[in-house]
């Protein structure tokens, strides 16, 4: 059995057009308190290029394109790594004042006024 | 089934898999009670992606098959040192400079994506015209924002402290992207076989990418610090697109997927940030914001009436309402802690606080929430522009801290100041402002601030941290009085 991914012309289109679209659909909804966590992690998600980085690292058959593509796998793991480890580290800050509470279903930090008493 | 199709449905399956997984973590960074775990989803999507990627030795072209062991070692080397530097790095970074660290990993991820793209060229592994013209798009975009990025990161540490204009650079460098482009044309026909040639191809690719890191270097330069973040969150869209663009090369939808989510969501970010400065993505790019501004401002009445942090301190303790206006001065002056305890012993005395977020507070947009979050305030005290604009009329006292710009009144009220028309936060309304400063200076937009020479305002100078310090010592001196 084939299977080796082949993908054309229009084919290739859909898939950017889609993937472009939901990437614009997500975000549309992340409130401006989540700005700076969600910049880093949307960084995090294009390290998936290390990926890329290791199959022309695995392919390189002189040693120019070693090089190239070990500077590709490195650089493309320190993109995975870094963002992840500053995105946990902002995200893993954020709490409520009652801490397990979930009052802020829609992620807005809208007026609980709970503490207002 | 042979090795190698046992392989590439591994591949495939695991490569669908981190793609959902991506998309499913962003969805759950959207609220502060999921964002947590949607990291570590998009985590683990990466982590399995990276694992299956090693078997693609069982798939390699023919002329490779002899350097697999060697291949292989580089690719566990590369991925430990890239790996455990770039971790490193990220989890000792200072809160204050994690606009400059996001820049420097997407970067990064523009580098790796020239990279590739480098090797498909040198290996002149791209067949037809559509697989080159979509390569080096791919390699231009992935170049310029890996110099982008580091310009944008020199900006931001303090390296290039002005921004570098000269006179008619705007032309200049339209002129340099239409030469590298010119040199990306010459370089497909060149590649498909032409033999006329001025240079061999290999230098002609070294050209193609040393001009497209200059152009990245030349686009950045003139634009000023207080729009860094503009054009990281930029650079940010363009390395996704970038990464797309080498994944349709190399023939992987993961790349593609995940590329181009963050292509669309890096440019609605962008648009939404410059949208919160009241400038649009052309003005940030290509006019002089942040240099000497040739306007005067208009005869400002009043004086500056400075007074003492402990009286100030005390006024809030037996103020009905109180809403902190903090800023980057508060982060610089590392003081998140401290605000946080004298607003502790507010509350405690019933004192309604909140904290107003202006939408680019701090060096980032979202970034003065994360220093707030750093020193444990909890979320739900904290309030975006919008929804606190109106309560500023109502509110007894509104303290700023280390915020200047994004409390100008000049913003609403003087056309030709360079910040009209940005939304700011209004202070001035409140029944009394404090506004703790370091000195007299003027912030980051470099614009006289009337906000401070209003009747209703007082000025605390000092160090935000030290007056801080003061305000706590002054009301829990009251406490122990009355309970003497």
């Amino acid at each position: 059995m084939d299977f080796s991914i082949h993908i054309a012309g229009f084919i290739a289109l859909y898939i950017f057009m889609l993937a472009g679209f939901a990437g614009w659909v997500i975000i549309g909804h992340v409130p401006a308190i989540l700005h700076t966590p969600l910049m880093s992690g949307s960084n995090f998600v294009h390290g998936i290029v290390v990926v890329g980085g290791m199959f022309v690292l695995l392919n390189a058959s002189t040693v120019q394109e070693q090089a190239i593509g070990f500077f590709a796998v490195m650089l493309g793991a320190g993109n995975c790594a870094g963002g992840y480890a500053v995105t946990h580290r902002m995200l893993a800050m954020f709490q409520t004042s009652g801490h397990k509470t979930h009052h802020a279903k829609h992620g807005r930090a809208k007026a609980s006024h709970l503490k207002a008493t | 089934m042979t090795m190698t199709s046992i392989a590439q449905l591994i591949i495939g399956v695991t490569d669908l898999g981190a793609a959902f997984l991506f998309m499913y973590g962003l969805k759950r960074m959207s609220s502060p009670v999921t964002a947590p775990s949607g990291i570590f989803v998009a985590g683990v999507g990466m982590l399995v992606a990276v694992l299956a990627s090693f078997l693609y030795v069982f798939d390699v072209a023919t002329a490779a098959k002899p350097h697999l062991m060697v291949n292989v070692g580089l690719g566990v080397f590369a991925l430990i040192v890239g790996g455990s530097i770039a971790w490193w790095a990220g989890k000792k970074v200072a809160m204050t400079a994690m606009p400059q660290m996001v820049a420097i990993y997407n970067g990064m991820g523009g580098g790796a994506a020239g990279a590739i793209a480098a090797v498909e060229l040198f290996g002149d592994k791209a067949p037809g015209t559509t697989q080159l013209v979509v390569t080096l798009l791919g390699a231009l975009i992935g170049s310029i924002s890996l110099s982008g990025s580091l310009i944008a990161w020199a900006k931001l540490e303090g390296v290039l402290k002005k921004p570098l204009r000269i006179r008619g650079q705007q032309y200049f460098n339209i002129l340099f992207l239409l030469g590298t482009l010119a040199v990306a044309g010459y370089l497909i026909y060149v590649l498909q076989g032409a033999s006329s040639q001025l240079l061999p191809t290999p230098q002609l690719i070294y050209v193609f990418f040393g001009c497209a890191l200059i152009y990245g270097i030349l686009m950045t330069l003139p634009i000023g610090g207080a729009d860094m973040p503009v054009v990281i969150s930029i650079y940010n869209a363009a390395t996704g697109l970038a990464v797309g663009l080498e994944g349709f090369v190399l023939a992987n939808p993961a790349l593609m997927i995940a590329g181009m989510v963050v292509g669309a969501a890096g440019t609605l970010l962008t648009l939404l940030m410059a949208k919160a400065m009241n400038r649009s993505v052309a003005n940030i790019l290509f006019t002089n914001f942040g240099g000497p501004s040739k306007h005067k401002p208009s005869h400002i009445k009043g004086s500056l009436k400075p007074t003492e942090a402990a009286d100030a301190g005390i006024f809030m303790r037996y103020a009905k309402s109180v809403i902190v206006v903090p800023g980057y001065g508060l982060a610089a002056a590392q003081a998140q802690q401290k605000l946080y305890e004298f607003v502790k012993l507010l509350l405690a005395a019933g004192v309604s606080v909140k904290f107003a977020i202006h939408p680019v507070a701090g060096r980032m947009p979202g970034q003065m929430d994360v220093l707030l979050a750093e020193a444990g305030v909890p979320y739900d005290l904290i309030f975006q522009l919008d929804d606190i604009n109106e309560e500023f009329k109502t509110t007894d006292v509104a303290l700023v801290i280390g915020a200047n710009d994004v409390v100008n009144p000049a913003a609403r009220t003087e056309k030709g100041s360079p910040i009209f028309g940005m939304p700011i936060l209004n202070a001035d309304q409140a029944k009394q402002v404090y506004v703790v400063k370091r000195g007299q200076g003027k912030g980051y937009a470099g614009i006289v601030n009337a906000l401070f020479y209003g009747d209703n305002c007082n000025m605390v100078y000092g160090d935000a941290a030290a007056v801080l310090t003061t305000m706590i010592e002054a009301v829990r001196g009251l406490g122990a009085k009355a309970a003497a």
